[in-house]
């Protein structure tokens, strides 16, 4: 056993409101960047729906992640090592950048530049790209959002096989959901073992999956070995760039910038202390259906005395094995075993995990009758009414295996039942509790953490101990020499933004474009004071 | 005159243009790794790609190294098995049929950095420009070989050798070498020399990065502490 730990994430589902909040912000602090327009490290997509990039999920069109081999063994689905280098001239399985969409802009600058005219000036739409005008947008991050478009072609969402998915397209069985997603930063990852470079890795000390950007060669491997399709290609740099999990922030113990700004507050972050040498025995178990349970088994209990002991003796810090033991989310997935890995099929081992949305009641009679939970006397209704099917949420988080997510949405109404019990009718039920094997205490912890979700209790982020990265205990030299390092660069020095130095050999300038610029736009589109020199797109124009 | 050109394309430019590759990568891969890559922009458009990058890549691969070995193979390595003679045509016959795949995956992938309006907007002067100098240097190639169809006994052949051989080994009077053979050959000569110069400032830098260490990973992942 060699104990390892790592950050994981959980979103409670069932409060997201879908305001786009984590996604506007992300995208301003890491993807504002020339050859970055069309990439989201975090997105929000409205399920049932295909997505961002298109169809992403169903891995039979792009071959991300793993398959597991007739003799037990794990290689990526596009191939083996020698199979991924014959495809390097040209990735068969590279989204284009229309299956993200084609980034684009207005012409706002017109409405104030035109000259006199009889008819209103106006801004038409411009691709970032080619500079060319566009008549209409046909895709976009959040293309489907609300359930925007036909039915017709959201029924080919992946998580709709194994449902007779027609009678969801009638308007009154009609059903909905918000999928916030980021990069899973997991413990099996498929874009690392894609790497023919070898630039991404994963942090042995907090689990962060990064790609050096320095010995990223563009071979563009990773953008199809990802089953999220969480890594995105940059034009421009010519580099591929990921979610970095904000680590310059999660270093100093605050949360990612997704997770602080979330006006729901559905986010969570804590330590799980896991056993690495496990790791491709849980990845490839026979049966997909399996594949939760064998991640949970992955997962160490931080009070057990054995486990710390051997914790301390692999090199985690103290104030790691104390974050591990208040980890809200090792409480939601382990202890309450209400939140749920993405996509446990693609035997990556995510470790962003889902609490799944409970929905409303589908069969709620006018007379106030709903179908309950059998023997709860109708305090607890039946997870079957609800108006999400619970398949398709299986399909979603448990490679089908509806029973721990029907465990999870009942015990989300128990707590609901209960706690209106206790503070409405002053009634302190322990019958459901019971129902749904939770002990009181559990409960009102429960409740705690998911519907007040303290900033305290939702983040339980230790600060990063470089110093111990060395060989011995604690080393010096690393922690003095790092002080007042910059935190975040694109080499040579502390550029963290835009860079103007003169370049032999092309880097791109890092510019900012999301002030309207597009290719050939002779002043920038929001007419700021800026000239197009300083704003250009880098060294492509 | 033409004998001070011919000894400066022949004698020196050689040295200049593969110097410049030698120190401008080792300058580049140093001061800016960032800038190191292979710049696929498979992103952009996928049409015709998979063909023409396939043929291209496969084809220029086996034209270098047959250029590799057929001009440093020094003479008494095959001159027991072959004659000089046997070993044109073997030349001739190998980079015709190189030459061909190269040329037709070199036109789609032209055809595809100029008229694709996504992929012509993200390319760089030096993407399209190293793209024609190549497809330049390629045509000239394929001359080469109806000049050299002209004398079958080798001898031409030999001299280039002998002049890329004194190349390499830092020895005097390389130039001489050159001075009688056709102006295609010339031509040839000089151009690739000028790719050897332009080489550090092009995508072309992406050839050092051949992943082949992949192939030799322990395992999959990587698992790494901050450094």
């Amino acid at each position: 056993m060699t104990i390892r730990a790592q950050i994981g994430m959980v979103l409670n589902l069932d409060k997201c409101i879908g305001c786009h909040t984590c996604s506007i912000t992300c995208k301003n602090v890491w993807t504002s960047r020339g050859g970055m327009e069309y990439a989201w490290f975090n997105n929000v997509e409205t399920k049932p729906g295909l997505g961002y990039p298109r169809n992403w999920e169903d891995q039979e069109q792009w071959k991300g992640g793993w398959t597991r081999t007739k003799s037990g063994k794990l290689k990526p689905k596009a191939g083996g090592k020698v199979g991924l280098l014959t495809q390097i001239f040209a990735n068969p399985n590279l989204p284009e950048i229309d299956d993200y969409y084609d980034p684009y802009t207005y012409e706002y600058d017109h409405l104030k530049t035109a000259k006199e005219s009889k008819t209103v000036p106006t801004a038409r739409m411009k691709s970032v790209i080619t500079g060319k005008t566009k008549d209409a947008p046909d895709w976009g991050v959040n293309w489907e959002e609300i359930l925007g478009g036909e039915f017709e072609k959201r029924r080919s969402d992946y998580n709709f096989r194994d449902i007779q998915e027609q009678m969801y397209g009638e308007f009154e069985n009609t059903f909905m959901m918000y999928l916030p997603r980021l990069c899973e930063h997991c413990l099996n990852p498929s874009c690392v073992a894609s790497c023919p470079s070898g630039a991404i890795y994963k942090r042995e000390e907090d689990g962060i999956v990064l790609i050096d950007q320095d010995k990223c060669r563009g071979w563009r491997m990773c953008v199809s070995g990802c089953p999220y399709k969480k890594i995105y290609f940059n034009w421009q740099s010519g580099k591929s760039e990921k979610c970095t999990f904000c680590y310059p922030r999660i270093e100093a113990g605050e949360p990612t910038v997704c997770s602080e700004t979330c006006v729901g507050r559905i986010r969570y972050l804590g330590v799980l202390l896991y056993d690495s040498e496990q790791i491709k025995e849980a990845a490839s178990v026979p049966d997909e259906k399996d594949l939760y349970q064998a991640q949970c088994d992955l997962f160490l209990d931080p009070n057990d005395p054995d486990v710390i002991a051997r914790a301390k003796a692999d090199g985690i810090p103290e104030s790691w094995i104390e974050g591990a033991q208040n980890s809200p989310v090792y409480k939601m997935a382990m202890d309450w075993k209400i939140a749920f890995p993405l996509h446990p099929e693609y035997r990556t081992l995510p470790m962003v995990w889902y609490v799944p949305p409970l929905s409303p009641i589908q069969s709620a009679h006018e007379n106030g009758m709903m179908e309950s939970k059998e023997g709860t006397n109708g305090m607890i209704p039946d997870v079957e009414s609800l108006r999400i099917p619970v398949k398709y949420l299986a399909n979603l988080l448990t490679a089908g295996d509806e029973k721990p997510v029907t465990t999870a949405l009942e015990r989300m109404l128990a707590m609901r039942a209960y706690m209106r019990g206790k503070s409405v009718d002053g009634v302190t039920n322990l019958g459901i509790l019971e129902q749904v094997g939770m002990s009181e205490h559990e409960m009102d912890d429960m409740y705690q953490m998911m519907a007040i979700a303290n900033y305290e209790d939702r983040f339980v982020i230790p600060t990063n101990h470089r110093e111990y990265a060395g060989d011995g205990p604690f080393d010096h030299e690393i922690a003095f020499e790092t002080r007042s390092e910059c935190g975040f660069s694109f080499g040579n020095g502390c550029h963290g933004g835009e860079e103007k130095r003169p370049n032999l050999f092309g880097s791109p300038s890092h510019a900012n474009t999301l002030d309207g610029s597009y290719r050939g736009a002779k002043t920038p589109g929001d007419g700021g004071v800026k000239t197009l020199e300083a704003t250009k797109m880098g060294d492509k124009s | 005159m033409s004998e001070y050109l011919n000894s400066f394309f022949f004698g020196i430019y050689p040295y200049i243009a593969v110097g410049v590759m030698i120190f401008g990568s080792i300058l580049r891969y140093d001061r800016d790794p960032y800038s190191w890559k292979a710049d696929s922009s498979q992103l952009m458009s996928r049409k015709g790609l998979r063909l023409g990058s396939n043929l291209f890549h496969v084809g220029i691969l086996l034209l270098f190294f047959g250029h590799l070995v057929g001009l440093l193979t020094p003479h008494w390595v095959y001159s027991p098995f072959m004659t000089s003679g046997q070993k044109q045509i073997l030349a001739m016959t190998a980079g015709g049929i190189f030459g061909t795949i190269t040329l037709v995956g070199m036109v789609i992938l032209i055809a595809r950095r100029f008229g694709n309006a996504r992929v012509s907007a993200t390319s760089s002067f030096w993407d399209k420009a190293i793209l024609l100098l190549l497809f330049a240097q390629l045509i000239l190639g394929l001359l080469t070989i109806p000049q050299s169809a002209k004398h079958l006994d080798g001898s031409s052949m030999i001299e280039l050798a002998e002049w890329a051989q004194k190349i390499v080994t830092f020895r005097g009077g390389a130039a001489e070498h050159i001075i009688n053979e056709n102006i295609i050959f010339k031509l040839h000569i000089v151009l690739g020399l000028t790719i050897f110069l332009v080489f550090p400032f092009t995508r072309l830098v992406h050839m050092f990065s051949a992943p082949i260490k992949y192939l030799l990973r322990s395992g999959y992942q990587i698992v790494r502490k901050r450094q």
